[in-house]
């Protein structure tokens, strides 16, 4: 790689770690009482859960930018244990569900080949 | 840190760090197979193992290091890499408001550096034990040491996962699917965080728009689906509320 190259190459990760330590702590930097208007930090109790969702949902249902036409894929089965388990066998165990999801997954996967 | 060795030293802290530590696993098993799989895109890139390694251990977050790297192997200029860098963390901007209520009363330096922390999987959980915040803006040390069992856990997950992706990039099989491991673990634990009507509504919602609008560049999904979770949120709230 040439010389220019790397030097561009250490930029662009300075720029990535300071993007990364800027944007989680954006609204701790400031001192004092929080100048948030009162509608968005009422709005706002909305978002964590539909930013994890938003992230998770376009990679259970969707598949290169389609939704999925095949009901046999492993995807499915695995989000269905998981939820079969969270809300009928142990109820507020997220440890258990992860594990049983990345059993469910494993099983069909690699012991049925699966998609 | 005089005040960390302080902590060290308390049992209360001592105890919360532990509990952290276990409430974490499953979830940091999710950040493992996220950083293997990251990991491996890495050593995949073309690029040197020095930046790699700095990329890896520096930058700490999945979604950005994925997206970025065919960037930077592009030479895109640096602030595309920038832009589309602040579009995929600006999850961590909605965090960083929560986070506020429990840590505001804390010097900033502490308080940057607890949120660098503070990788995905941590919110929720914290939220889970601890759903009220202190009124003074500080945390007690049982919150403390919850915080930093979790933060720490998953932290060194992450990096070990990563840098094995990165030594063994060859012998990892990604046909069998481990980024799903790590969207498991995310739906997993915004589960527990639908707690009433209102929030189910506009989780839905932001999953349903995030798909329709999967195709726009640079995680700009995301965005749309967390404007209008916020937006919907506050007139369904508001509508409820009314009745």
């Amino acid at each position: 790689m040439p010389a220019y190259h790397d030097v561009y190459g250490w930029m662009a990760v300075l720029v990535l770690v300071l993007v990364t330590v800027f944007t989680r702590s954006v609204f701790l930097l400031p001192n004092g009482a929080s100048r948030l208007p009162d509608w968005l930090r009422q709005g706002l109790r909305h978002a964590p859960v539909a930013a994890l969702l938003a992230m998770v949902a376009p990679e259970i249902f969707l598949s290169h930018g389609h939704l999925l036409n095949d009901w046999r894929d492993a995807r499915l089965v695995t989000v269905g244990a998981a939820l079969l388990y969270y809300f009928l066998a142990k109820r507020g165990d997220v440890t258990g569900t992860i594990l049983v999801g990345t059993a469910t997954l494993m099983l069909f996967r690699i012991g049925l080949g699966w998609s | 840190m005089q005040s960390l060795q302080h902590s060290l030293h308390d049992p209360i802290w001592r105890r919360a760090f532990r509990q952290g530590q276990r409430d974490i696993t499953g979830a940091a098993l999710g950040s493992m197979a996220m950083g293997l799989v990251t990991g491996v895109a890495m050593a995949k890139s073309g690029m040197g193992l020095g930046l790699i390694l700095a990329v890896s251990l520096l930058v700490f977050a999945s979604a950005s290091q994925l997206a970025c790297l065919p960037l930077i192997a592009a030479g895109a200029p640096l602030w595309v890499i920038a832009a589309t860098a602040c579009v995929l963390n600006l999850r961590f901007i909605v965090f960083s408001v929560h986070w506020r209520h429990y840590f505001a009363g804390h010097r900033r330096s502490y308080r940057m550096l607890m949120a660098y922390f503070a990788g995905d999987p941590i919110y929720a959980q914290f939220v889970r034990l601890h759903p009220v915040h202190l009124s003074t803006g500080r945390t007690s040390a049982a919150q403390q040491g919850y915080f930093w069992g979790m933060a720490f856990t998953n932290w060194a997950a992450w990096q070990l996962a990563s840098l094995a992706g990165i030594f063994l990039a060859d012998a990892i099989p990604l046909a069998w699917g481990l980024r799903f491991i790590g969207m498991l673990a995310l739906l997993a634990l915004a589960l527990p965080m639908l707690t009433d009507r209102s929030v189910c509504c506009s989780a839905l919602l932001a999953g349903i728009v995030a798909m329709a609008t999967a195709s726009w560049p640079m995680g700009l999904n995301v965005v749309a689906a967390i404007a209008t979770a916020v937006l919907v949120g506050l007139w369904v709230d508001r509508y409820w509320r009314a009745r």
